[in-house]
């Protein structure tokens, strides 16, 4: 894990254009058992060594299944979840073991957009307060004049004004959002984490959305994280791309080279399988079908944890986990955590995995 | 004649806010050994319709016809009913967890679905069961077949639901969002599986879902519904690459990586309509760039654009396909349309609608 | 799956393309609850009742003016008949007389008093104290959860009757006392429902979404977690201010609420027990009852109908 580290490029912290850094980011979660004294009988391992940039202004995806960690990655970003180890450096500070309280200026600068239209939203409240607490929280405006900034707000977002006082459910679920991006953005934060924004949204809307947070992101100078699991969306809104899977990142590159010549077999599979609504392009594409389902983040495989699906795994991926390093003649922004990683057009098989956890030949 | 022949059917339900009319004279038919996608946003009444024929929409004001094999299924008693569904028309749902009873085997579940229809042995049903199990590419069947639904994970609660759905060699399938709740991966497992049984068994399949990439990837022929009605019917072909009707046109346009996706995606304004209050004429000019007048007075009928091809539009027949210059021709006809209104208007200004 | 999406699709503002305007926009839900509480008629017949309730405990004593009789007053001449048991209903007595020949009716209306005083402050007190400690419980995490959690186990594993006997035993009666006691057999049972919900709120995204804006616990507890705890929490106390009555009579029931001559609902019925009057008085045991039973029943439709009116899924599926 801390060769991949190593190697990743040169220091990235460093570099001006970097605004966060992540360093082997990990986070274990406990399960307990127990009624009164309560014993540790396993960890989920949600993210298990991740190292990421990401630069000023630019939209970085994150791409993964149920399961693989992007959300609890978002939320250890955002320190809604304190590390297990590794460290998260903003605009050159380390801010991974910050306490609460010395966290609060950060917090105006790191904000979040939730998957969950209706959840992020409490029902109780007011749009006007709601979108008016980043104000509240930071003391920054009082009174009036939070008023005039929150209607200010939810103008740029693309809500009437008017609808200060009405509570969210007489809103429909791309308007909920709309509010949600509009108390993100209160206090002209830096980085937006956005975990899956768009996913909950009927398609129509989903594309109102898309298209207001590039607006914004244009108008403010935003640096995105953009979480989702459907790869057309992450294609089109995207500069860079990361693919995670159970708790690792896999395949990290531009977006073109991403797409263009996947290097990792799981994101190969990811592409081929994503839905196009486009017929002719959809039959044309090679589809690869993975066999079997994502493991236990509890009891990851051994050595690449994609071997178990993988349909070229070789005895060597069972043993030895590869390292996340530029492979073939990829330059250090395309990085690939794989000992076989696909060149050029080359396709991958269809065929069941040969290798079973433990590196034994199975017999199927 | 085809397998299932539903003809104007609507469907409305009393709730405290009002009457929602969640279906509004909707009218398809399926062959056997095709595949109709029904294609719509939440709120739609994609479901409803089917869910309808099926007996599944309890307290409802139903009216229309729904001829599965000859026999109305809209006014079949409930004994009648019940040996319709599950032995020749089958259904798979969004949430596999909530439709398998979670404390009963899968397998028994299975044979006692089987039983419930099929006079022969626990054994011969247990055999079929895992049969079945094998068949939709459960690993180890045998063993698995006395598996509870929380030890399968979700693709495999989701092939655990065709088998079940298969089990009675149905006439009709119909899967209501079946991939939806699952991943990327997961959903492409499922949908070759699919499309392989439907091959296999020849029985007809309708496919409701969001989800356009899930249509171009099964159906043969599509129905478009927004707010309970159908507004476009054409093969899978003509639907994606001659779409007739701006919501057809506007939903291809706002997914990324479709047929009608630029650079920038071009999203539908506006939010759909609440099914208590739902615009006068077409529900969909206060959201479409080429309302015309009559488009607010009128509810457009299904215009036939080609063979097959149908349109509830009242743009010209002839203005089909995505792109600026197509569009620049519909915007052309609206504005048409809209000039000789407005001389009409200034001519009897009693009519002004 | 169906008819809840339909349900659910939430009303488009006007303004917005294709939004109608008018119906239910900018509605509190406190608002919408207290409109459908208004379509409720159970609801409002119970409302009824416990106003008017409200009003004799205010109005006990002009109206016990009015009657006649004081609470205490004993009418030797026509309350018992010559062989000193009680007379019944009439012209002289309304409800009729108890065994010291004081009018029933009368010491019904002061019973009430004592009633609603005793039963709302102790449930209130109760919710205070359970909503404070569910919701530190439920929300400032495991350490502090595990101690307040195993205090409510303890205390709703009191043996209750036993303890407040002796404990009123040991310090001597008082209506302050019974309060006091009633309350602290009650919160804990608060305290649980506040912390269940509390844990679930804590889940929520927009709590989340409070604490990545930098919220600190209390403004969470306060602001985020609080308001949506009301309604369950308003459920509870309208079913728990008919458990405190009860309680209280029972607790003057068997002498260790209500100090007599003072008259309550619970020391009444054990006057009419004594010595198997009510055998021969009917109403010495009828109306007090009857008292009690009525007003458990109103408080406890009416939290049904609170609920209904504050969950508007059960009502928006079911209801016509």
């Amino acid at each position: 894990m801390t060769d991949a580290a190593k190697l990743t490029s040169t220091d990235p912290a460093g570099d001006p254009n970097t605004l966060m850094t992540l360093t082997n980011v990990v986070k274990h979660f406990p399960i307990r058992r127990g009624v009164i004294i309560k014993s540790e009988v396993g960890q989920v391992k949600a993210v298990d060594g991740v190292t990421l940039d990401i630069r000023r202004g630019e939209t970085l995806g994150l791409v993964g299944e149920t399961g693989c960690g992007k959300s609890t990655l978002a939320r250890c970003i955002t320190r809604l979840f304190p590390l297990t180890s590794g460290t998260i450096n903003f605009d050159g500070h380390d801010i991974s073991r910050l306490s609460p309280r010395a966290m609060r200026p950060y917090r105006r600068q790191v904000q979040m957009i939730f998957q969950d239209p209706y959840g992020s939203l409490n029902p109780r409240r007011r749009i006007g307060s709601i979108i008016g607490d980043p104000f509240a929280i930071h003391g920054v405006a009082d009174g009036q004049e939070r008023k005039l900034k929150v209607q200010e707000l939810m103008e740029l977002v693309g809500l009437n004004p008017e609808h200060y006082n009405r509570f969210p459910s007489d809103f429909s679920g791309g308007q909920r959002q709309r509010i949600g991006v509009a108390r993100a953005l209160a206090l002209r934060p830096k980085l937006i984490v956005c975990d899956e924004p768009v996913s909950a949204l009927d398609v129509s809307i989903q594309a109102q959305i898309i298209n207001l947070l590039k607006s914004l992101q244009s108008e403010f100078g935003l640096t995105y994280l953009f979480i989702a699991h459907d790869l057309s969306v992450v294609e089109h809104v995207s500069d860079r791309v990361a693919v995670m899977y159970l708790g690792k990142i896999v395949e990290f590159a531009d977006k073109s080279k991403l797409f263009g010549s996947p290097r990792h077999p799981y994101t190969a599979a990811l592409l081929s399988a994503t839905s196009i609504a486009d017929p002719d392009r959809a039959a044309a594409r090679q589809r690869i079908v993975l066999h079997g389902d994502v493991p236990s983040p509890i009891n990851p495989p051994t050595g690449c944890r994609f071997h178990p699906r993988c349909p070229i795994a070789q005895p060597i991926c069972s043993q030895l986990e590869p390292a996340l390093i530029p492979v073939l003649n990829d330059t250090s922004a395309h990085i690939t955590a794989c000992h076989f990683p696909l060149a050029d057009g080359q396709h991958l098989p269809t065929g069941r995995p040969s290798i079973e956890q433990g590196g034994e030949k199975s017999a199927s | 004649m085809s397998l299932l022949e539903v003809r104007d059917l609507t469907v409305s339900f009393h709730t405290a806010d009002g009457l929602v009319q969640a279906v509004r004279g909707v009218s398809f038919s399926v062959e056997k050994g095709h595949t109709l996608g029904i294609v719509g946003e939440s709120g739609s009444g994609k479901s409803v319709c089917t869910q309808t024929l099926l007996g599944l929409t309890p307290g409802a004001d139903v009216s229309g016809e729904a001829l599965f094999d000859g026999h109305d299924l809209l006014t079949m008693s409930n004994s009648e009913l019940r040996k319709v569904r599950g032995a020749r028309i089958a259904t798979i749902f969004q949430d596999p967890l909530s439709s398998l009873h979670p404390l009963y085997k899968v397998g028994w579940q299975i044979v006692e679905m089987i039983r419930a229809h099929q006079h022969i042995t626990k054994s011969a049903a247990r055999a079929r069961a895992i049969e079945l199990l094998d068949m939709v590419g459960i690993p180890q069947a045998a063993s698995r077949v006395d598996d509870y639904p929380h030890q399968f994970s979700g693709g495999m609660r989701q092939r655990a639901m065709i088998a079940m759905a298969l089990a009675l060699n149905p006439d009709l399938i119909i899967a209501d969002e079946p991939t939806t709740a699952l991943d990327a991966t997961v959903q492409a497992q499922i949908i070759e599986l699919m499309a392989s049984l439907q091959a296999e068994l020849d029985s007809a399949l309708i496919i409701i879902t969001h989800d356009m990439g899930v249509i171009a990837d099964t159906a043969d022929d599509v129905m478009v519904m927004y707010a309970g009605k159908a507004v476009e019917k054409a093969d899978q072909r003509t639907l994606f690459y001659q779409p007739h009707h701006p919501y057809t046109k506007g939903l291809l346009e706002s997914i990324p990586g479709s047929t009608g996706a630029g650079e920038k995606l071009r999203p539908i304004p506006g939010q759909p309509p609440s099914m208590i209050s739902l615009p006068s004429g077409c529900a969909f000019h206060p959201r479409c760039a080429y309302a015309m007048a009559q488009c607010r007075r009128e509810i457009p009928p299904l215009y036939d654009i080609a063979g097959g091809h149908t349109s509830a539009c009242f743009l010209p027949t002839t203005i089909v396909g995505i792109g600026p210059e197509i569009d620049e021709a519909r915007a052309q006809a609206a504005d048409a349309v809209r000039a000789t209104d407005a001389a009409a208007a200034l001519q009897n200004p009693g009519e002004q609608p | 799956m169906s008819i809840s999406e339909l349900a659910d699709q939430p009303m488009p503002a006007p303004g917005d393309a294709g939004a109608p305007s008018g119906s239910v926009l900018g509605r509190s839900p406190w608002q919408l609850a207290w409109a459908r509480l208004r379509r409720d008629r159970v609801a409002l017949a119970c409302v009824a009742f416990i106003v008017f309730l409200i009003l004799v405990a205010v109005f006990a004593d002009p109206l016990s003016h009015l009657i006649g009789w004081g609470p205490t007053q004993q009418d030797r001449a026509t309350g018992t008949d010559i062989n000193g048991l009680p007379t019944g209903p009439g012209r002289i007595h309304l409800l009729g007389a108890d065994q010291l020949g004081r009018d029933i009716l009368v010491r019904l209306i002061y019973g009430t008093r004592v009633s609603l005083v005793v039963g709302v402050a102790a449930a209130l007190a109760a919710v205070v104290i359970g909503v404070i400690v569910g919701l530190c419980a439920g929300f400032l995490g495991p350490a502090v959860d595990s101690v307040l959690a195993r205090l409510m186990d303890v205390v709703l594993a009191f043996p209750f009757l036993l303890f407040a006997i002796a404990l009123v035993t040991v310090i001597g009666p008082s209506e302050l006392l019974e309060i006091g006691v009633i309350a602290f057999f009650s919160w804990a049972a608060v305290g649980r429902i506040v912390r269940g919900q509390t844990l679930a709120i804590r889940e929520r995204e927009y709590v989340e979404a409070a604490r990545s804006l930098g919220a600190g616990n209390l403004r969470i507890m306060v602001i985020d977690v609080l308001p949506n705890l009301i309604a369950p929490v308003l459920v509870y106390v309208t079913l728990l201010i008919p458990i405190s009555i009860v309680f209280e009579a029972t607790l003057s029931f068997l002498g260790v609420g209500i100090i007599p001559p003072t008259a309550s609902w619970g020391n009444m019925l054990n006057d009419a027990q004594a010595g198997g009057l009510y055998q021969v008085a009917w109403w010495f045991l009828a109306f007090p009852a009857a008292a009690l039973v009525l007003t458990t029943l109103a408080f406890n439709l009416l939290g049904d109908s609170v609920r209904d009116a504050l969950d508007p899924r059960t009502e928006r599926l079911f209801a016509k």
